[in-house]
């Protein structure tokens, strides 16, 4: 295969492989817990992360990682409060990341447009080999950790209250799962971008319960999901040349639209009603690219 | 050796500024079952919500099982089901998944489920008449079946004290018998229950003893109120459904909204 024979390409698969798997993983509990925007806001945050690398002339990925621990970590700690207001502070502190990237990157010498479109749409070629260490030890950090704490989190993100009643430990396993959810933006970054990385982390999860009835179906369906469309998007960026992150999305989305129509056919033949055939243009329409 | 599985003395919550429990005494004894009753607001969720651990109590002191509240830990022997109008959240899950999530307080962490804990979760799941639905979205279920998940859940951890916030709400009357059923043997088996409610309905017979709040203090200890409303009315001609309970003892004090005798 003649994309293989590109290092480049090689690193952004494996990049793509690894996001593919830590994005829908720890977007199942975020979804579950009805956080389903918390990446956004992680992302917003990690832009300032990224700039002050430039500005500071450390690895834009190390910084964005700490800028974006620290954000969801405020994030977590705002929610909990849960003072009216809240969401306000939520707001502002989105606003801020975006200006504070945009600002803090006009004034480094070293960062330009092109390199803020790249964090925020992803971009191919820009996979160090040092960034696939980075992605690769985080990716398995969030797998390993929400392997080993699957079932409370599980228990937290299901119904915290009755968490905290059976004496689960839920301000740490929050503060764990906003960490893992930073660490996957900035396992995310260079592949699919600051600004669509929640997608990758909520489209696959939305896809999979069209179909499913169990947690555990629909955590493990939307890995595979995750994979598929990563894999599948980075190379439809090399074709087309395009930013990954949009084609990434865009798969993802018609995947999802798939899964809609397959989901209401499902439930039509389970409730016995027989005339659902009316759909069927619809759903070939919504098949075709 | 200490009988008393709550012992709370002049327990005071305030919430938002507000004081919602004003100085309440409630004790619940080794295989009691105590209803909590009164009307909206008078505070007998923030009760029990603040006996769970869900809320600090800003005065006074809880004991649980003997041990200080704050110095607590076994939280398995307490089973709560919280007032919810779903068992559902934003991912599928089934009953099974949910259920099993109550046996939690009681795995060791990074440990499988052993064969006690998945017997513990078959009985759960057959006592709320669920073990057929098992592996049914949660989603799918009636608002009634849902509640009855919430119960199996707390029960999944075999606890000592079940503490129940609303068990009838929303399920219709077929099902509140079922209920009173399935309650009836947990409290049979040595389960202590402390439930809230606004009527008990066909779980009057079980209740050992009725506390009524007021305003956030108690109004009234004693045997539970036969009946309240218009069923209290002097020429109301009292049916009881259940014979064994005809000779229902007077209680100690009539709950304020009940009326003049």
């Amino acid at each position: 295969m003649t994309v293989l024979s590109y290092d480049f390409m090689q690193r952004a698969l494996v990049a793509a492989l690894l996001v593919g798997l830590a994005a829908p993983a720890v977007g199942t509990f975020l979804v579950q817990r009805r956080l389903a925007l918390m990446g956004d806001g992680i992302g917003h945050v990690a832009l300032t992360g990224v700039a002050l690398g430039f500005l500071l002339g450390v690895a834009p990925l190390i910084t964005a990682m700490f800028a974006a621990v620290a954000g969801a970590v405020a994030i977590e700690l705002i929610r909990a409060r849960g003072r009216t207001g809240g969401d306000v502070a939520l707001a502002l502190l989105f606003y801020g990341g975006i200006a504070g990237g945009v600002l803090l990157i006009g004034l480094s010498s070293g960062g330009t447009s092109g390199t803020l479109l790249s964090y925020l749409f992803g971009s191919l070629t820009s996979v160090s080999p040092g960034d696939l260490t980075v992605i690769a030890v985080l990716a398995g950090a969030v797998l390993v950790l929400l392997a080993g704490f699957g079932r409370e989190m599980f228990a937290v993100c299901h119904d915290e209250e009755y968490a905290r009643a059976s004496g689960l430990p839920v301000r740490a396993l929050t503060l764990m799962l906003a960490a893992t959810a930073a660490l996957t933006v900035t396992v995310a970054m260079r592949v699919v971008g600051l600004l669509l990385v929640s997608a990758l982390m909520v489209v696959p999860v939305a896809t999979a319960q069209q179909l499913t009835r169990s947690f555990r179906t629909t955590l493990l369906a939307s890995l595979g999901l995750g994979v598929a469309v990563s894999v599948a998007g980075v190379l439809v960026a090399f074709q087309a040349d395009v930013a990954p992150g949009a084609s990434i999305v865009v798969l993802a989305l018609g995947g999802f639209a798939v899964a809609v129509g397959m989901g209401a056919l499902l439930r039509r033949r389970r409730s016995g009603d027989a005339s659902g055939l009316e759909e069927d243009p619809a759903l070939a329409a919504e098949r075709e690219p | 050796m200490n009988p008393r599985v709550i012992d709370l003395t002049r327990g005071e919550v305030v919430l938002d500024g507000r004081r919602i429990l004003r100085g309440v005494d409630l004790v619940v004894e080794a295989g009691e079952t105590v209803a909590l009753l009164g009307p909206n607001g008078s505070g007998k969720t923030t009760l029990v919500r603040a006996i769970v651990g869900l809320h600090k109590l800003s005065g006074g002191s809880l004991f649980l099982f003997g041990v200080p509240a704050g110095r607590f830990r076994d939280w398995w022997r307490i089973g709560y089901v919280p007032q919810r109008v779903t068992a559902a959240s934003g991912v599928p899950a089934t009953v099974r998944e949910v259920v099993r999530s109550g046996r939690l307080p009681r795995m060791r962490r990074f440990h499988r489920a052993g064969p006690a804990a998945e017997a513990a979760l078959a009985r759960a799941l057959d006592a709320v008449g669920l073990a057929e639905r098992a592996r049914d979205s949660v989603a799918d279920l009636s608002g009634g079946q849902q509640q009855r998940v919430l119960i199996a859940r707390a029960l999944a951890g075999e606890p000592d004290l079940l503490v129940l916030d609303e068990p009838l709400a929303g399920v219709d009357l077929d099902r509140q018998e079922s209920f009173a059923e399935i309650l009836g043997a947990m409290a049979a088996a040595g389960t202590t229950v402390l439930l809230v409610a606004h009527e008990l309905g066909p779980l009057e017979p079980l209740v050992d003893r009725a506390v009524t709040l007021s305003a956030g203090r108690v109004a009234a200890v004693g045997l539970p109120p036969p009946a309240s409303g218009h069923h209290a009315h002097p020429d109301h001609d009292h049916v009881h459904p259940h014979a064994d309970r005809a000779q229902v003892p007077p209680i100690l004090a009539p709950p304020p909204w009940a009326g003049p005798p």
